[in-house]
């Protein structure tokens, strides 16, 4: 429990820098220090396969296109202040609106139902029975969503594709 | 708490070994890359220090020490010294998973693993540190505000996501034999001869590519090509810095040989197992098991030297080329054939060699294919241009 809250410090503690810092790329690599920190907490939670997955996608694949972009810029150029109010106002809406959905899914569950020894499995979060559950109870929304990211790969590369002697956008 | 307390020395004594053999292959590696490059091209090599130039290592860090360590003024200092620890960090942390032998029996009933940490994920472990290894030299580019080492960086950061979806898709494969996440199981379940090597010619090929391109080695040193960007990513580094980039290259290639040896090649696995179990008892065995996991490791650190200095430098576009367009397709026929020749044998009972027979069939049929195809795509080409 000591350890939780120690990293659960530490997590927030990186998040917050990676709003507060001034260079992108520190922003960057703090989020990958949080991602860290997160996939700690699944390791916490008897959830290996996330955390790996977690690390792989997201530490390993998304960051460091996100790193690659920023480090193209010109980050010594000082770029004027593109946040107008309504920005602002929208990135404000959108947060609460996400804080709120939170809130409401924490009251609902219920903590005071503490999980028996007797009855839990040691093996829930192993990769094993999250394959099971997938595959078994939840095999539709499953395809469903490789169906998206299809749709999300085929649309990212229409994006992209440049005719020959078309405009680039 | 007496018997806990004797498993952990016996496995932080393992962890330190570990530890060693991989910086001892890595250092002794530096002199034999010489030493291959001076037999392929006719030199004598390093000879000066000590008996055939032995100590060139360690005379090798002493003046990496002895240098100047210089930061550039206007670099991000604090990520300039990052860059080579993180390199040096995600080279050392794959070992973790790396089965490196069987039980070993200690007396008084305690068995030690020779395996760092046996999880039921080990492969997307190493997967994962994989792909957390191009942060080393990214960070170091970027840091050194250099535009030749930016482009090193950037080059770096390109390939790896290039190479590493090739590299996944050829471990699914393996996955599919063996039904497990886990190193260890991956191991055992080739036991006796049945390596996976037999079941996975191409799977092999594709993973051995993807490699060579994740450890920046010749062919794909595109991060660091001389001719076009001075010293790539480590341009600005100099002293035990630049030390560190070069040596966790070392053991990059010894770790990934030695997953190569745990995914394809058996692992711990050798022929006369059985013999020497009978005639020496178990622990001797496990022994010579750990020094055939490294013996294959050593193997392919010298595949890697020998194309190192056979094979010269790839354009851009080709390294790309080949990332997308000729591995990511091999791997995925890889996969649908795997499972094809799966369906038809295993699960009908039939015996191993018809999936060996049926693996290589396929790869066999494909290449006869794809020779056709460009036949076929030159001829057309040919007319098109006449």
């Amino acid at each position: 429990m000591n350890f939780w809250y120690f990293l659960t410090a530490l997590t927030l503690l990186s998040a917050l820098m990676v709003v507060l810092s001034k260079n992108p790329i520190h922003s960057v690599l703090y989020l990958v220090f949080t991602f860290f920190c997160i996939s700690g907490h699944y390791v916490l939670l008897n959830a290996q396969f996330l955390m790996v997955v977690n690390i792989v996608v997201y530490a390993g694949a998304i960051m460091v296109l996100f790193l690659f972009v920023i480090m193209m810029m010109d980050l010594s150029k000082n770029m004027p202040d593109s946040k107008t109010t309504i920005t602002k106002l929208a990135g404000a809406v959108l947060g609460g609106t996400l804080l709120i959905i939170v809130v409401a899914a924490t009251r609902k569950m219920d903590l005071r139902e503490v999980v028996s020894p007797q009855t839990f499995s040691s093996q829930t979060g192993m990769v094993e029975g999250l394959g099971k559950i997938l595959y078994r109870d939840y095999v539709l929304p499953f395809e469903l969503i490789s169906v998206l990211f299809f749709v999300a790969m085929v649309g990212a590369v229409m994006l992209g594709k440049r005719e020959a002697g078309e405009r680039n956008f | 708490m007496e018997i806990t307390s004797t498993l952990f020395t016996a496995k932080a004594i393992y962890v330190g070994a570990i530890f060693a053999v991989t910086l001892g292959v890595a250092t002794y590696s530096t002199y034999f890359e010489r030493i291959v490059a001076a037999f392929m091209q006719d030199r004598v090599g390093p000879d000066r220090a000590g008996p055939f130039g032995i100590f060139q290592p360690l005379a090798d860090a002493v003046k990496m020490f002895m240098k100047e360590d210089f930061i550039p003024a206007q670099s991000d200092k604090w990520l300039f010294i990052a860059g080579p620890c993180l390199s040096m960090l995600t080279a050392l942390m794959t070992s973790a998973v790396v089965p490196f032998g069987d039980t070993l029996d200690l007396g008084n009933g305690l068995m030690l693993d020779l395996q760092g940490i046996d999880v039921n994920i080990g492969i997307l472990w190493v997967f994962g540190i994989v792909s957390l290894g191009v942060y080393g030299v990214l960070i170091g580019g970027w840091a050194s505000n250099n535009k030749f080492a930016l482009i090193g960086a950037i080059r770096a950061a390109s390939q790896n996501i290039s190479y590493e979806l090739a590299m996944g898709l050829s471990i699914i494969a393996i996955l599919m034999l063996s039904g497990s996440l886990s190193t260890k199981n991956i191991v055992e379940v080739q036991q006796n001869g049945h390596w996976n090597i037999l079941y996975q010619p191409l799977g092999f090929v594709i993973f051995i590519v993807c490699a060579f391109a994740e450890c920046n080695r010749t062919p794909f040193d595109l991060p660091e090509c001389e001719t076009e960007l001075i010293g790539g990513y480590h341009t600005e580094y100099s002293s035990m810095k630049l030390g560190f980039y070069l040596f966790s290259e070392y053991i990059n290639m010894f770790i990934s040989g030695a997953v190569m040896a745990t995914l394809y090649f058996g692992g711990y696995d050798y022929p006369g197992h059985d013999f020497i179990v009978g005639k020496f008892g178990n622990n001797i065995a496990v022994l010579l098991g750990v020094g055939a996991v490294i013996g294959k490791a050593l193997v392919f650190v010298f595949i890697f030297m020998w194309v190192r200095w056979t094979i010269p430098r790839f354009r851009y576009d080709q390294l790309m080329g080949l990332g997308w367009t000729g591995l990511i397709p091999l791997a995925m026929f890889n996969v649908v054939l795997t499972g094809a020749v799966m369906l038809f044998t295993v699960n009908e009972g039939g015996s191993n060699w018809i999936t060996v027979a049926g693996s290589w069939a396929g790869v066999a049929i494909m290449l006869v294919f794809m020779a056709f195809y460009s036949q076929a795509q030159y001829k057309k080409k040919k007319l098109a241009t006449a």
